[in-house]
């Protein structure tokens, strides 16, 4: 071995120790919070029978969600900000039409009641879900999230975080998707 | 005014700290399963399962109220009987290899496996040759 070559062959190691500082250093400024989507979408609801979360709705149970038309299933709760903002429009939804259940995570009987008092009660069912057992059922990572079912009970769509007016029109086109 | 400010403030308040709630914490999230051998395998799967809230960390150090009903669930289960690693199972089945720690044996991981072995015989091979290369130079 010639001593040229000898010598480039010593800078290897400070060389990759620098592509290491460089992809360290990328990493670190990343910014960390992934978005977690469900790995349930195309398959049943899970079947759980949850309570009634407000007093002026019956509750829930995920196996009565099959009932040939598509629908919302909304996850909020009464000390979720974010839900505030999209309450008027889940109230837009189902003013056109559209059947969204809820389901209240961690949550009280008398807070939801106050909630919905306040913001509008856009729901026909409302479970409550203490323990965040559904949110784990569902592959659920947050409150607010939104769920499109099927007529068939088939999760069809996640939608992670608050439904603002510019997506009403998408999850409409989500619905209309799912009754086919 | 006041109640812009207030609303500002919480709109500008990251979520995490807002997104907790006055509920009393699930029975087991911070209560250890009474038999010490079921609580060991419980801990031991709860250090290797992500935290959906705050994502860097993992159930068994978060304070999330999200972590402290999945380790509720986790020392429920356990105590029931279930196998750890089928609980693993069932959690990746939702939300996906993210949420454990654990490195699978998925072939985009392959590489990694393979590097000890690699680094090794790389190793093994330069001191073998400088070895030899010494030897030689003394005879």
């Amino acid at each position: 071995m010639n001593f040229k070559k000898r010598s480039l062959i010593l800078w290897i190691p400070l060389a990759a120790y620098l592509v290491f500082l460089a992809l360290a250093s990328l990493g670190l400024n990343r910014d960390q919070q992934t978005v977690v989507q469900s790995r349930m979408i195309g398959k049943p609801v899970p079947p759980l029978d949850l309570p009634a979360a407000a007093s002026s709705r019956p509750t829930l149970s995920t196996k009565e969600m099959a009932d040939g038309k598509p629908r919302l299933l909304n996850i909020f709760a009464s000390w979720c900000v974010p839900c505030i903002a999209e309450a008027p429009v889940l109230m837009q939804l189902a003013q056109q039409g559209v059947p969204i259940d809820g389901v209240a995570i961690r949550d009280a009987r008398a807070d939801v009641d106050n909630f919905l008092t306040r913001h509008g009660n856009p729901y026909q069912r409302i479970g409550l879900d203490e323990r965040s057992a559904l949110q784990f059922y569902m592959g659920s990572s947050g409150v607010p999230e939104t769920f499109v079912v099927d007529g068939k009970g088939v999760i069809r769509y996640q939608h992670i975080g608050v439904i603002g007016p510019q997506d009403v029109e998408m999850i409409l086109e989500k619905l209309r998707e799912a009754q086919s | 005014m006041r109640r812009l400010v207030i609303l500002l403030l919480l709109a500008t308040t990251p979520d995490p700290a807002l997104a907790q709630t006055a509920l009393p914490p699930a029975p087991y999230a911070n209560r250890q399963l009474e038999d010490p051998a079921l609580e060991a395998k419980a801990t031991a799967l709860m250090h290797t399962i992500r935290c959906l809230t705050c994502q860097s960390q993992s159930i068994a150090d978060s304070d999330a109220s999200m972590a402290a009903d999945l380790r509720s669930i986790i020392r429920e289960r356990i105590a029931a009987g279930e196998d750890p690693e089928a609980i693993r199972a069932w959690l990746i089945e939702r939300y996906g290899d993210w949420i454990s720690y654990k490195p699978t044996a998925d072939p985009i991981l392959w590489p990694l496996w393979a590097a000890p072995v690699l680094l090794l015989g790389a190793g093994g091979a330069l001191a073998y040759g400088r070895m030899r290369r010494r030897k030689g130079g003394q005879a």
